[in-house]
């Protein structure tokens, strides 16, 4: 895993290094059957084009996973993530890149807790932001770090 | 409001009502099958022996684990709606405490509020749906809100 990200490391505006995926409908068929989502929208392209789509689409929920991903591998084992939202709208398909982005929006300090706000989002081919959201995280603090040990 | 609303006094009772809880057993297994589908290596998710080594002492699952039909997210609900056509409109997740294997995730939905708007395919319906998620002990590791659309 890569050295650990902390508070003090973190500026408002910098990015989140970005995580690109390409999902496939293997993909999509296999977050199926993880998360127990089998509506036929996701793998059937015959339902999918009766319901005026082009292809069968991304899950929404797949997409906050993959958002979460991009915020676990920022934040490393010694982050905690907080909280995570995102909405989906926009479509994305399989076969497609799916980039996955965020920026540092707010820094703070509340309650001891080390703090940062982040918009997030999945970016298409087109460069259109289909998944938009918020994370927040708490991150260690070299300072407290030092007072602890 | 033309035509009164598409929000029925049958919907509305549903308003707060708690619905069937959805039970998890966090397994091993079901971690890693989720793993794999995100496409995610972090061995924080997988490796027993690296994951001994970090503060959690262990395994801990993704945050993807109580965002789906399987954790019970906005399920075990009487969720009506006059329209036959049916999208995910987003989720918003807050994490308490991590979930780790051989946990067993409780979670209770309730429709909190229900929104008409005109879209481009006509009228919409947005349901929001609040989810608690508490482990064995009684513990809230999680809330979610998830808005679902129906046009």
């Amino acid at each position: 895993m890569a050295k650990q990200l902390y508070y003090e490391d973190v500026e408002v505006g910098i990015e989140i290094p970005p995580l690109v995926k390409r999902p496939t409908t293997r993909q999509l068929v296999q977050w199926a059957g993880a998360s127990g989502d089998y509506y036929e929208l996701h793998y059937d392209k015959d339902f999918a084009q009766a319901q005026g789509f082009p292809n069968v689409l991304v899950h929404g929920k797949l997409k906050f996973g993959l958002l979460g991903q991009m915020l676990t591998d920022w934040i490393g084992e010694g982050g905690i993530l907080r909280k995570l939202s995102c909405s989906y709208r926009g479509t994305d398909f399989p076969g497609e890149d799916l980039v996955c982005k965020g920026r540092v929006a707010n820094k703070y300090v509340k309650d001891g807790e080390h703090i940062v706000e982040c918009e997030i989002w999945t970016e298409n081919p087109g460069g259109e932001k289909t998944t938009p959201g918020n994370a927040t995280v708490i991150l260690p603090s070299r300072a407290q770090d030092k007072k602890e040990a | 409001m033309q035509q009164g609303s598409i929000i029925t006094d049958e919907m509305k009772e549903q308003l707060g009502v708690e619905g069937t809880p959805t039970i998890l057993e966090v397994e091993k297994g079901h971690i890693r099958m989720m793993a794999e589908a995100l496409g995610d290596p972090n061995p924080l998710w997988q490796d027993e022996e690296y994951a001994k080594k970090t503060r959690y002492g262990g395994i801990i699952a993704p945050p993807a684990l109580l965002c789906n039909a399987r954790a019970g997210t906005g399920r075990g609900v009487q969720m009506k709606s006059p329209f036959l056509r049916a999208l995910a409109g987003g989720d918003e997740l807050e994490y308490y405490l991590p979930v780790r294997p051989g946990d067993v995730i409780t979670s209770v939905s309730k429709i909190a509020e229900y929104n008409e708007r005109e879209g481009r395919r006509g009228k919409m319906l947005f349901t929001i749906i609040e989810t608690t998620y508490k482990n064995q002990r009684g513990e809230v590791v999680a809330t979610s809100r998830s808005t679902y659309i129906s046009y």
